[in-house]
């Protein structure tokens, strides 16, 4: 089942669903099999597995920690694909790859895409990749069927979201605000008539992301986004009460 | 040769080096940026501001001055260089930052923001913003804030306020991004004054334009001081900007032979050095907006860098430079930190030139292929600053006691003082 579709199923039992967010490697690969437990056990819908970069210019303070502690802990690309296959086996959510394009570059987007594929990964999201960088990776995952997650944020023009909405599959990555990950959005009016704008471009479901982080967040998107991307938040949780306390937050999350 | 006439579809590109890789939600202020630098290159008025400005306050042309006791002790080729440590705060950083100045003011936006390694950029947009009256942030590694403090005095001094970024290597690359993350919240009113001929287009094109003043005015210049065209013209490469700069004024001149020089650290095979392409190194990746050759793993995550010079301790090349050494245009060596100790100490006793740690790179390389040229050859080394601001540096490399201990008297005063 294509990424959409397996949306849209999902969201014939639940109005809003969850996308979270572990950073490969940190704490450590146990302590993710760990948060990915919590996850699959309060009903999380899909995850995103950022595999470490050394310039994470797009995160905010916690995922750039994240990151460069865990390259310093040694952490390799071979290490997260296979630890995408476990989890991709052992848990009911489906699995994105989310990073920097040098990771794709690197080993080349023939092989990028055909690992995500062999670890069972549906897709990825590489947000430095602008889509006029795309073509031959889209072509390719096409091939494979695995999909590219487009972002469109607040600063696109409408003309901008009829280019990003053209090259949409599977699912979009409404960006809430401007900045980078971890701060907190006041979700208002602007959030909803940005999804409505968005919604003109393409029939793909639409997630929202940045600053997500209470029932209040949820209770808002409900109605408008068909999925609420969870991230800083729950690695903050994690750190600060480990796997008690990240069993409360995604309980009250997702109330 | 017009490397900036770019083909259908390939605008930002260098053979393959170059593009545009951004979070999309900086898509238009780069549109944005993009359209107005096209306005003002297309305009001769902006270019005769850009020339006025630089004349009355930052003291263009800068000079070329024939280093005739170190020609003579070398025994080889006649050596020429041109002093762009004269400029106002005491580098060629000044010339990109007083171009974007001006297109700031075109943009309509009131904060500025910029990266520093050596501090020379970052003090260079201070300044530039007291004179503008622009609100101005400065990112600058902890590292770098270290090794380079006197910057940092005047760029607080001048109403900056000076950012130490902790992440990473706590050097320029960390500083890069930390004003990636200040611009994707900021963009509506901030413009990123990026200082050297790096990162996304259209910024290596931007700020090779504003240095090229270097370059027409050395070309014209040593015609007429030295008769003829140089043979060789070198300059070292951080990112590339001050190179950039010199050489385009002999892009068309296909008897002069062009060399960057680029940070050695402690040489071949330590791993310690900034060499993107000199050794052997780097491969072509893409981070901090653009694709080039960055030194970095087979995973891609960027390698850990060195340099004696904060300015040259960066891991990528500027994407021109990149496709002009593989076509040939370009020939890079590098120099060691103990290499640019020694060629500092020659230059400041045979000719009473103090040149910036970074800058010294060039000195290094023509030093050592001067008395390789016959007499009547010509070199031209380009300044791009002055050593003032590496006086600790130079200080602790030299271990020159008598400054260590008016520095241990100034620290004893202090410390009395805040008792
Ligand atoms: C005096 C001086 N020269 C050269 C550089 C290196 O930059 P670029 O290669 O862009 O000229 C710096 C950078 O800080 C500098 O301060």
């Amino acid at each position: 089942m294509g990424l959409q579709a397996y949306i849209e199923e999902r969201k014939k039992d639940k109005d809003l669903l969850v996308m979270a967010h572990v950073v490969c490697g940190y704490p450590s690969f146990e302590d993710n099999m760990q948060e990915l437990e919590i996850m699959a056990e309060a009903g999380v819908d899909l995850v995103e597995l950022q595999f470490p970069f050394s310039e994470p210019s797009a995160d905010g303070p916690l995922f750039v920690k994240a990151n460069e502690e865990s390259l310093k802990s040694g952490t390799t690309v071979d290490q997260c694909f296979d630890f995408m296959k476990q989890a991709s086996e052992r848990f009911p959510f489906k699995i994105l790859m989310m990073g920097y394009y040098n990771t794709a570059f690197k080993m080349g987007e023939d092989v990028f895409v055909q690992r995500i594929k062999a670890s069972g990964g549906v897709g990825y999201i590489l947000p430095d990749l602008p889509v006029e960088e795309s073509s031959n990776l889209h072509k390719l995952s096409q091939q494979a069927g695995i999909e590219p997650i487009i972002l469109m944020t607040p600063t696109s023009s409408d003309k901008r979201l009829a280019t990003l909405g053209e090259a949409s599959r599977g699912m979009v990555y409404v960006v809430a605000r401007k900045g980078v990950t971890g701060s907190k959005t006041n979700m208002g009016d602007d959030v909803i008539s940005l999804v409505k704008r968005c919604r003109q471009h393409t029939n793909v479901p639409m997630g929202v992301g940045f600053g997500i982080s209470s029932k209040a967040d949820m209770d808002f998107l409900r109605g408008t986004a068909d999925l609420a991307i969870v991230g800083t938040a729950a690695l903050k949780t994690w750190e600060s009460s480990g796997a008690k306390g990240l069993k409360v937050f995604f309980a009250e999350l997702m109330a | 040769m017009d490397i900036f006439d770019f083909s259908d579809g390939r605008e930002g590109y260098y053979g393959e080096y170059g593009g545009v890789f951004l979070p999309e939600i900086l898509h238009a202020t780069i549109e944005e940026l993009l359209t107005c630098f096209r306005e003002c290159k297309a305009d001769p008025t902006f270019w005769q501001d850009y020339v006025a400005l630089l004349q009355n306050y930052s003291g263009r042309p800068t000079p070329i001055t024939h280093l005739e006791n170190l020609s003579r002790q070398l025994g080889g080729a006649q050596i020429y260089v041109k002093r762009d440590d004269l400029n106002h705060t005491g580098s060629h950083k000044i010339n990109n930052v007083m171009g974007q100045g001006l297109l700031c003011q075109r943009l309509g936006k009131r904060r500025v923001i910029a990266e520093t390694g050596a501090g020379q950029h970052g003090f260079a947009t201070a300044t530039m913003a007291a004179k503008f009256g622009y609100d101005c942030k400065i990112y600058m590694g902890a590292v770098d804030i270290a090794r380079q403090r006197p910057n940092v005095f005047w760029m607080e001094n001048l109403g900056a306020e000076v950012i130490s970024v902790e992440d990473g290597q706590k050097t320029l690359k960390d500083a890069v991004n930390a004003c990636m993350r200040d611009w994707v919240t900021n963009m509506a009113d901030t413009h990123y004054i990026l200082g050297t001929a790096c990162g996304p287009h259209p910024f290596p094109e931007m700020v090779s334009w504003f240095q090229s003043i270097i370059g027409m005015e050395a070309r014209e210049q040593i015609l007429k001081q030295a008769g003829r065209l140089p043979d060789r013209v070198y300059a070292c490469v951080g990112g590339g900007s001050n190179a950039m700069g010199i050489f385009q004024g002999f892009f068309d001149d296909d008897s002069v032979e062009l060399i960057g020089c680029e940070a050695g650290g402690q040489g071949v095979g330590s791993y310690m050095h900034s060499a993107r392409l000199a050794y052997d190194d780097a491969s072509v990746g893409v981070a901090q907006g653009y694709k080039t050759y960055f030194l970095q793993n087979d995973q891609g995550n960027m390698n850990e860098t060195h340099s004696v010079a904060a300015g040259l301790d960066y891991i990528g090349i500027n994407p021109i430079f990149s496709y002009l050494w593989e076509q040939g245009k370009v020939r890079f060596e590098a120099a060691t930190d103990t290499e640019v100790k020694e060629a500092l100490k020659l230059t400041m006793r045979t000719e009473g030139l103090i040149p910036a740690l970074e800058s010294t790179h060039a000195f290094v390389t023509a030093i050592k292929e001067a008395p390789t040229m016959a007499k009547d050859e010509i070199i031209l080394i380009n300044q791009s600053g002055r050593g003032d601001k590496d006086i600790f540096t130079i200080a602790d490399a030299l271990d020159d006691s008598k400054w260590k201990s008016f520095i241990a008297g100034k620290a004893d005063q202090y410390r009395t003082e805040n008792k």
